[in-house]
């Protein structure tokens, strides 16, 4: 069997449960100073002044930074604003405050606890202003808002002509609330100077997003940084910028002369560090009576901050998912007085399916036809916006072997119809999608002197099982085993990789690391052919072969000389190969998505409203699955996500001041593993060839997608009661 | 976090004496709570007066036939222990619904009476009001964001709610407070215990800062055989209760014969109903009277922009604890 695709556990599996893993915060640097983040109270208005008197004096503190006397920075901090990913940040620069919980000063001491008095005796007042804090009421002044390169605005045929041909239609309005990342690690910076050159050890996605972020932010040069992020302990979206702490960390090294470091407390990820934004999403969808859609309507609306536009673009999936010849779809931002809003797993695709396929589901109802049958009436063969190819779609199989595993066709249809000791059980099923990402990528394969191979590139491994899934495309190319290679990631100083975010790590590195791989083993062939001690001397690399580190004539496989001996006899020099890969030359011929069937039952209590979910299939195209055990996770912990929307998660802003109100994991809920039931994932598993070379797209978001459409369906079933507002509270149940 | 000092005592009676000499000490217990709250400067004691290895850590059973609870035994260990499982059923099942083992295993049974309310504009000093932690500076929650907070007995001055859950099995139970202050030995009734916030929000309870628990006593109970508690979150486990149910009664055959209702996430204190108990002595048991008992429940009840649910859930959850309490479920 091919090392590619096999079940192989997490190669840093045993760093991580030793303790040896290390984290951005866990770095020992000598003589680092600890930093804390003074943060605003008011949502909107200006600083007046700030007494930092009596915390100047506390035993330990060696600076403040505060608006009036932070460095200043080129083009007051904005050098490095380059959206989506380059944000606009809260750097002292001035004295404006934009929301409540903004970094508006940085206590740096000697000891975390010294810090953190000093912080508390720090004494602002501010000029208010009046906020805007209430998103229906700004709603109308809204501006239309785009995500990379997806236009705001987009659509096909006459949706007006094509509403008037339906015979049944939808027309409901979904929405969804502020959810923040809160991945286990906080965010975390040590920052270091070594005269004009900065190291880092941040937490980051983005190891070279940093590098060039912080480069114009501070208006030095690319090169003069360095950043290191090994481990990354969860990112989902937040960690795919640079954020504030990370700059002011670096501010502050250079002021006090020493490195410093900035863990961020739990509540301090409420806000500064971005979060999903709220969306209110207008769906109208029109049908003739053997449920064909003849129209489509998606309009959505989500907050911003009023520093910065960023969309979260719900509607994008619309545009492609259902064959339908009229469709509009836009996006609108409503800017409020909160912190900028980023991506977070699946942007779009998560509040979007939640929307769109809770009204696919009220059209089979309205239709009383089966929901599953309706998405195969409305089944698209190609993508129906770009009219182009897909690289690759298998959704029928998912829809096929998802509805046989859950045993779809002994549902009842009619709500309230299905009942066990006293509870009501709901079956509700959804589609699941996520574009193909790819970008270019780099990587390096060297054969070391004392048997070993390193693989290396300058990508990160959120907990995702990057580590691993490089080693084995090198195991596999190089025909070594696994316990072989030693990979080497987070760092800028390796080849350069794309942001591990739009679930496109995988697709991107592997292939770079296979063409590094296949090079190195060239040069290795190459190398053993012209040297004379070797058995192999003299042949040509096509007669070569070469397995578990031997090089060998293909008709003479017992005649072999090792790597190491031909390492050994060219002076013990190790022997490497630099790999590039792009998207391939004819990619945009094709469109590039992954599909999936979510399948989820849950029982509703009829008199309490308590849901719970109790069981979840889900079967998944995703072309070649790259390792079943950490690629089942990534499936697993995107649809726990998916559940988490359906049922939990809300950050709650107050009214008045703009702050979030339940900013701790005490009363911002997220599942608890008794929430969580046997989740069932598999894959069609069949290689895109038209992809990238391995035949694998990524998998890292595409699991939340519809999993919450699937449990907000499933609770109608149970319930007859429709919740279009995420989340599904026992409270809205019995309202 | 504030600088403070840290004293250990291993007597009750120096532990009381140390709390009298300074304005601003504290005991430490489990630290759960006040750890917490510290660490949100909610909580700035200059003096921290370590109580955990104080001799309270017991369960013993009295001579009346009751329980006597240690006020630093650990909330898991009274769970799970065997006079409790057997005798008071409902006060194993309360305290297991709350917070978390790891939790639990810290958390003494004096702290769990003296935690403070999860009102969010309380625990985050970055809200300009609450008359609970500031008194004067208004409540930042009748106007805010109020899903968690009281329906019943809160005043214009504060609508928080009392947090536990072992409180409100303690109250259906009517436990005891036995206490230790500088004038000697007293016992407070669990009813008495905590307070309405009234124009006094700042204080959660009757016990006077200089004084230590030393015990929960429970009465020996009839109500054994036919108890339950119904805690009522957003999710499964670890979440605080919007709404939560300690039910208890004493049947004979099927005539309820004498009943306890409490109920938890809805008032400033855990609220025992004595007019649905009454409503509920002399009937046969079964959903007539369990209803009529959940009106009685909620009577007078007032709710805010976020948590008027709190009263179907209340009443809902209320018949079902009794349904499960009578055997009928
Ligand atoms: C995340 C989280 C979730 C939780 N969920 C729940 C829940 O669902 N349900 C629930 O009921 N509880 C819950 N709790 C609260 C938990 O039960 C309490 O924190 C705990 O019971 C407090 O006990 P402690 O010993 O740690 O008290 P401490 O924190 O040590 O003390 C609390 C207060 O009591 C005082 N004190 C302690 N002992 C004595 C004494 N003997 N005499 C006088 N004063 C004393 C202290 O001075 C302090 O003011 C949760 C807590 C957390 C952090
Ligand atoms: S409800 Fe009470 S605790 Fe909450 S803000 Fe108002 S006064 Fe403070």
């Amino acid at each position: 069997m091919s090392v590619i695709g096999a079940p192989i556990t997490r190669v840093d599996g045993k760093l991580k449960v030793t303790g040896e893993a290390k984290y951005s915060a866990e770095f020992q640097v000598p003589n680092v100073a600890q930093a804390v983040m003074v943060r605003s109270t008011i949502p909107n208005g200006k600083i007046v002044s700030m007494d930092t008197a009596r915390a100047q004096r506390v035993a330990g503190v060696i600076a403040i930074l505060t608006p009036s006397n932070a460095p200043k920075l080129p083009q007051g901090g904005k050098a490095g604003i380059h959206p989506p990913a380059g944000r606009n940040l809260s750097l002292l620069q001035d004295d404006e405050v934009h929301y409540n919980g903004q970094p508006i000063a940085l206590v740096v001491a000697e000891s975390l606890h010294a810090a953190l008095y000093a912080k508390s005796l720090i004494a602002v007042r501010y000029q208010p202003a009046p906020p805007k804090l209430d998103f229906m009421a700004e709603m109308d002044a809204s501006h239309p808002g785009h995500h990379g390169k997806d236009p705001a605005d987009e659509g096909r045929g006459d949706v007006e002509a094509g509403l008037a041909q339906a015979e049944v239609k939808v027309d409901e309005i979904y929405a969804t609330p502020i959810q923040t990342h809160n991945p286990m690690e906080p965010h975390a910076t040590i920052a270091k100077w070594d005269g004009d050159h900065l190291t880092l050890y941040d937490a980051t996605q983005y190891v070279s997003g940093v590098k060039s972020s912080m480069a114009k932010t501070l208006g030095i040069p690319d090169d003069n940084i360095r950043v290191i992020c090994p481990f990354v302990g969860g990112g989902f979206g937040c960690k795919g910028s640079m954020w504030s702490h990370v700059v002011l960390a670096a501010m502050a090294a250079k002021q006090i002369n020493r490195p410093v470091k900035i863990a961020l407390e739990r509540p301090q990820m409420f806000g500064p560090v971005g979060a999903r934004p709220q969306t209110y999403q207008h769906i109208v969808l029109g049908a003739t009576r053997d449920g064909k859609l003849t129209s489509v309507r998606h309009d959505v609306h989500c907050h911003t901050s009023v520093m910065e536009d960023f969309l979260e673009p719900s509607a994008v999936q619309t545009r492609m998912l259902y064959a339908c010849p009229n469709l509009t779809t836009s996006h609108r931002l409503v800017p409020l007085n909160l912190g900028v809003p980023t991506f977070q797993r699946a942007p779009g695709e998560a509040t979007g399916t939640f929307a769109l396929e809770s009204a696919m589901d009220e059209l089979a109802y309205k239709l009383n036809m089966d929901p599953l049958q309706l998405r195969l009436v409305n089944y698209a063969e190609e993508d129906p916006q770009s009219k182009k190819p897909f690289t690759g779609k298998h959704l029928r199989e998912c829809y096929s072997r998802g509805a046989e595993k859950f045993g779809w066709s002994k549902r009842n249809h009619e709500p309230r119809s299905m009942q066990e000791n006293g509870q009501l059980i709901g079956w509700g099923m959804a589609t699941a999608t996520y574009p193909g990402n790819r970008m270019a990528a780099s990587a390096l394969v060297r054969f070391l002197p004392n048997g070993r191979v390193l693989v290396a590139s300058g990508t990160q491994d959120l907990g995702t099982g990057t580590y691993t899934i490089m080693s084995q495309v090198a195991a596999d190319t190089l025909g070594i085993s696994t316990d072989l290679i030693d990979v080497k990631l987070g760092d800028t100083t390796l080849p350069k990789a794309p942001v591990s975010g739009g679930s496109m790590s995988a697709a991107s590195v592997t292939p770079a690391v296979k063409v590094a791989a296949t090079q190195a083993r060239l040069k290795i062939l190459t190398m053993a052919a012209g040297d004379s001690q070797s058995p192999v001397h003299g042949a040509t690399p096509e007669e070569l072969d070469f397995k578990d580190g031997k090089v060998f004539r293909k008709a003479s496989p017992d005649k072999s000389v090792s790597f190491t001996e031909i390492l050994a006899r060219q002076g013990n020099k190790p022997v490497e190969a630099t790999g590039d890969a792009q998207p391939e030359q004819d990619a945009e011929r094709f469109s590039a998505h992954s599909f999936g069937a979510v399948f989820a039952e849950v029982s509703v209590d009829p008199q309490l409203g308590t849901v719970r979910v109790r069981r979840v299939v889900g079967v998944y195209d995703v072309g070649k699955l790259l390792n079943k055990k950490t690629g089942a996770s990534q499936f697993i912990g995107g649809i726990v996500w998916g559940i988490s929307l359906a049922l939990f998660e809300e950050a709650h802003v107050d009214p008045h001041t703009g702050r979030i109100a339940n900013a701790n994991l005490s009363e911002y809920h997220v599942p608890v593993n008794a929430d969580i039931p046997d989740i069932d994932v598999s894959v069609i598993d069949i290689p895109d060839m038209n992809f990238n070379p391995l035949g694998a797209r990524g998998i890292g978001e595409i699991g939340i997608t519809g999993a919450g459409g699937a449990v907000a369906n499933a609770v109608y079933h149970a319930t007859g009661k429709r919740i279009r507002e995420a989340p599904i509270t026992a409270d809205k149940l019995l309202a | 976090m504030n600088p403070f000092e840290y004293q250990r005592v291993d007597q009750s009676q120096k532990a009381v004496n140390a709390i009298v000499r300074s304005k601003q000490a504290k005991f430490l217990a489990g630290g759960t709570n006040l750890i917490d709250l510290m660490k949100l400067e909610v909580e700035r004691p200059a003096h921290l007066v370590d109580i955990n290895h104080l001799p309270l850590s017991n369960i013993e059973q009295l001579p009346n036939g009751g329980l006597r609870l240690g006020a630093l035994a650990r909330n898991s260990d009274t769970a799970d222990h065997p006079l409790v499982r057997k005798n008071y059923p409902l006060l194993s099942q309360a305290i297991l619904a709350g917070a978390s083992p790891q939790l639990r295993n810290m958390a003494t049974n004096g702290g769990n009476l003296l935690q403070r309310t999860r009102c969010y504009y309380f625990m985050d000093i970055g809200f300009p009001q609450c008359n609970k932690r500031a008194p004067g500076s208004g409540c930042g929650a009748i106007e805010g964001f109020n899903r968690i907070h009281a329906i019943l007995g809160a005043s214009d001055q504060c609508i928080a709610t009392h947090p536990s859950d072992m409180c409100v099995a303690l109250t259906a139970l009517e436990a005891q407070v036995r206490v230790l202050g500088p004038r000697g030995e007293r016992m407070i009734a669990m009813k008495d215990f905590h307070r309405l916030p009234g124009n006094t929000p700042q204080m959660d309870t009757n016990l006077n800062p200089d004084e230590l628990i030393l015990s929960i006593d429970l009465p020996s109970s009839p109500y054994a055989a036919h108890s339950h508690y119904l805690k009522m979150r957003d999710r499964a486990s670890y979440a605080f209760a919007l709404v939560s149910v300690a039910a208890a009664l004493d049947l004979d055959g099927d005539n309820i014969r004498g009943a306890r209702l409490a109920l938890g996430g809805v008032a400033h204190k855990p609220w025992r109903s004595e007019e649905a108990e009454a409503a509920l002595v002399g009937k046969p048991v079964g959903p007539e009277a369990f209803a009529a008992a959940a009106e009685q429940a909620v009577q007078g009840a007032k709710t805010y922009k976020h948590n008027a649910f709190k009263v179907v859930m209340a009443k809902r959850s209320i018949v079902r604890a009794l349904t499960v309490a009578g055997g009928r479920a």
